[in-house]
């Protein structure tokens, strides 16, 4: 499904990913840990296609094509879907026109009929009751004025709606209190099947409590350092990056 | 004036006209145009040495030999536009600044409303129309209201009686048609709203000729005690035409007023919105839309004069400029010493969407009262590029992304138009000038 080979990024003229490599197959969860300024949203804005983030050298192969030379929208009709860290406030737009305007698009790409309004709004009431979200929340300009958990409930509302084939959540579980958690995880799982895959990009394990991962990687300076499968993560909640760091710095030709 | 041929062409229409309305128009009438065309002879055409036209140039303007719109011959019926659509109305249609009253439709009035043409006005009912005439407009320093004071044609008469209230928009219609040499149509209204009355009044004017035609607009408002009045100026003329429209207003005590301008089509649009809030507890609301690509040149004056204590004025002008469009904004304020406790609050937002197009916008906060509540904000920006991104890492593409974003800027403006069909209109035509129709 995703292949990242040997990625150079730079963000403001500075590399922050230094030969990153992984690889994701259909129906896989993994998880991407590691310490602040590893280069965690760096991977997981380059993958969207932001403007600002450089790649200098590798490739990453989405369903055997060629992501970085696809635009955002193109991403998105694609099937890759990135749960934003910060969803950004749209003031004078309202969400459940944005969302339909999205879905929409989406749906075009791929020949599926678009929905007309009362369709959609059929089906998004359906998901925001699972997710435990208000309907008043359709009526609000999109994010705007929104809590930090509301901003990450909205992006999983989003994020079934669209049906993405790859799942890119940027540090989706911060901010959120352990309900939120639970809500924002069974949406995840929802999503769950052997024809997707979900890249969860994480400070903290406890959202994979919830959203139990084939594999957990380490991100540090910009390369996976090392990969195991769950228990990895708990290890690292327990201890700490230190010893990784140090195992690395051990392994490292002089 | 310095005879330029524009100048010398209005000349020429005042004395051409002068006999024939003589005789039909009250004396004082012609007192009151001799004196308007006096107070524009002594200010002639600006040129941008004057403060106020800095950044308004009529150089091209003023060497155009306009005819008088009212003589150009008429031709066969023009089409009504249909973008404005406002359901039931007081229909009134001028064309060349002549009253049409096969296009008009001014239905049944309720009791207490006078809805008419000037002209008619005149002739019945001589004695109201004086009562209302030349209370707001102070021409000695508005070149263009006195030109329409001293050569309009006619215009809307609205007199409302105290507690009189009009359930359906007045929806003046004002149309320029024809072909030939440029003309120029000079028109003026009158709203005098009674105590407690209540009324809304569409001014809109449109056309489709393809010559520089120019269209003059007066509109005096007096909103009496506890009267609740709606004026909306939506300007949608043809990309050669240049359109000034002056609306003046007094208010007395704790009346309601909203005055909304949307600027969308032309060449040159000057617009002077003026309130006088005189009696406590006034309140203003002054809210306005611009839109420029091309060349076009829209241009704001307001004036917000707080004459009395308890008065609120609430201003929102937005600007969307494409293109090498060039938009000005001048938002004044007054407070005078004795207007104690007074809210003002002026926000001014521009967005260019091309590197070339231009906005120059002031406000100016003239505040002689001590216990006052002023704030002013005024902000030129683009796009921006986070909210960009989000929509398109969401599968919309780039123009509908920004199609999107910039509707959503003047939505603000949109939300305060003071009806639904009005908002709904509104967006059609938003969405209209968008690119790609806006997004899908």
């Amino acid at each position: 499904m995703l292949e990242i080979r040997n990625l150079h990024a730079r963000v403001e003229g500075k590399e922050i990913l230094r030969g990153l490599d992984l690889v994701v197959r259909a129906g896989e969860v993994h998880a991407v840990m590691g310490p602040n300024g590893s280069g965690k949203s760096t991977l997981a804005n380059v993958l969207a296609g932001r403007e600002g983030y450089e790649v200098t050298a590798g490739s990453v192969l989405y369903r055997g094509r060629d992501l970085l030379a696809l635009t955002p929208e193109e991403r998105a009709r694609e099937g890759v879907f990135l749960a934003f860290q910060y969803p950004v406030e749209i003031p004078g737009v309202t969400n459940s026109y944005f969302m339909r305007a999205a879905t929409n698009a989406v749906r075009r790409h791929r020949g599926l009929p678009e929905y007309d309004a009362i369709d959609f709004l059929t089906l998004v009431k359906q998901t925001m009751k699972s997710l435990e979200m208000d309907e008043k929340f359709l009526a609000r300009s999109v994010n705007e004025g929104f809590s930090g958990g509301e901003k990450k409930r909205n992006e999983i509302l989003q994020m079934l709606l669209l049906e993405p084939t790859l799942a890119v959540l940027d540090e989706t579980d911060s901010g959120l209190d352990i309900d939120a958690l639970r809500i924002v995880a069974d949406g995840v799982n929802r999503l769950r099947s052997p024809e997707r895959a979900v890249l969860a990009i994480t400070h903290y394990q406890r959202l994979l409590d919830y959203l139990v991962p084939d594999q957990t990687h380490v991100l540090m300076e910009g390369r996976i350092v090392k990969s195991g499968d769950r228990s990895l993560a708990l290890e690292l909640e327990k201890r700490g990056y230190g010893w990784i760091e140090r195992e690395v710095a051990g392994a490292a030709p002089a | 004036m310095r005879d330029t041929a524009a100048e010398l062409a209005f000349v020429r229409h005042f004395a051409a006209a002068r006999a024939s309305r003589e005789a039909r128009e009250p004396a004082w009438l012609g007192r009151v145009r001799a004196e308007a065309f006096d107070a524009f002879q002594a200010q002639g055409l600006p040129t941008t040495k004057h403060e106020d036209w800095r950044f308004t140039s009529l150089a091209k303007l003023e060497r155009l030999e306009f005819e008088a719109a009212d003589m150009r011959p008429s031709t066969s019926a023009p089409r009504l536009p249909t973008g404005v659509a406002l359901g039931r109305t007081h229909r009134l249609v001028f064309v060349n600044g002549r009253f049409a009253p096969t296009l008009s439709d001014l239905g049944a009035l309720p009791a207490g409303c006078r809805v008419a043409p000037l002209s008619a006005a005149l002739a019945t009912d001589p004695e109201s129309v004086k009562r209302a005439f030349a209370s707001c407009a102070d021409v000695k320093t508005r070149p263009f209201a006195a030109l329409a004071s001293a050569l309009a044609s006619d215009g809307v008469f609205v007199e409302l009686a105290p507690g009189a209230a009009l359930e359906r928009p007045v929806h003046a219609l004002f149309l320029q048609t024809g072909s030939g040499a440029p003309a120029a149509a000079h028109v003026r209204s009158l709203v005098s709203a009674g105590a407690g009355s209540r009324a809304l009044v569409v001014e809109e004017h449109a056309g489709d000729t393809l010559v520089p035609d120019l269209t003059n607009a007066l509109s005096e408002i007096r909103v009496g005690r506890d009267a609740a009045i709606d004026h909306v100026l939506i300007q949608e003329l043809p990309e050669q035409s240049s359109c000034f429209a002056s609306v003046l207003t007094r208010q007395d005590a704790q009346s309601r007023l909203g005055l909304h301008s949307l600027a969308l089509g032309g060449a040159l649009t000057r617009v002077e919105l003026e309130s006088r809030l005189e009696g406590e507890g006034a309140e203003l609301e002054m809210n306005g839309l611009y839109l420029g690509r091309g060349s076009q040149h829209p241009d704001h004056h307001t004036t917000i004069d707080h004459a009395a204590p308890r008065t609120t004025s609430r201003e929102l002008f937005k600007g969307i400029l494409d293109e090498r469009a060039h938009g000005v904004f001048h938002g004044r304020i007054h407070v005078r010493p004795h207007a104690q406790k007074i809210n003002a609050d002026q926000t001014n937002r521009a967005l260019l969407l091309s590197d070339r197009a231009t906005i120059n916008t002031k406000p100016q906060l003239e505040i002689y009262a001590d216990d006052v509540k002023c704030s002013h904000g005024a902000t030129v920006g683009q796009l921006d590029d986070a909210q960009l991104f989000y929509l398109r890492a969401r599968g919309l593409d780039l123009a509908a992304a920004r199609a999107l974003l910039t509707y959503a800027f003047a939505s603000e403006v949109l939300e305060r138009l003071p009806s639904e069909s009005l908002r709904a209109s509104l967006e059609r035509a938003l969405l209209g000038w968008l690119p790609q129709g806006g997004a899908s």
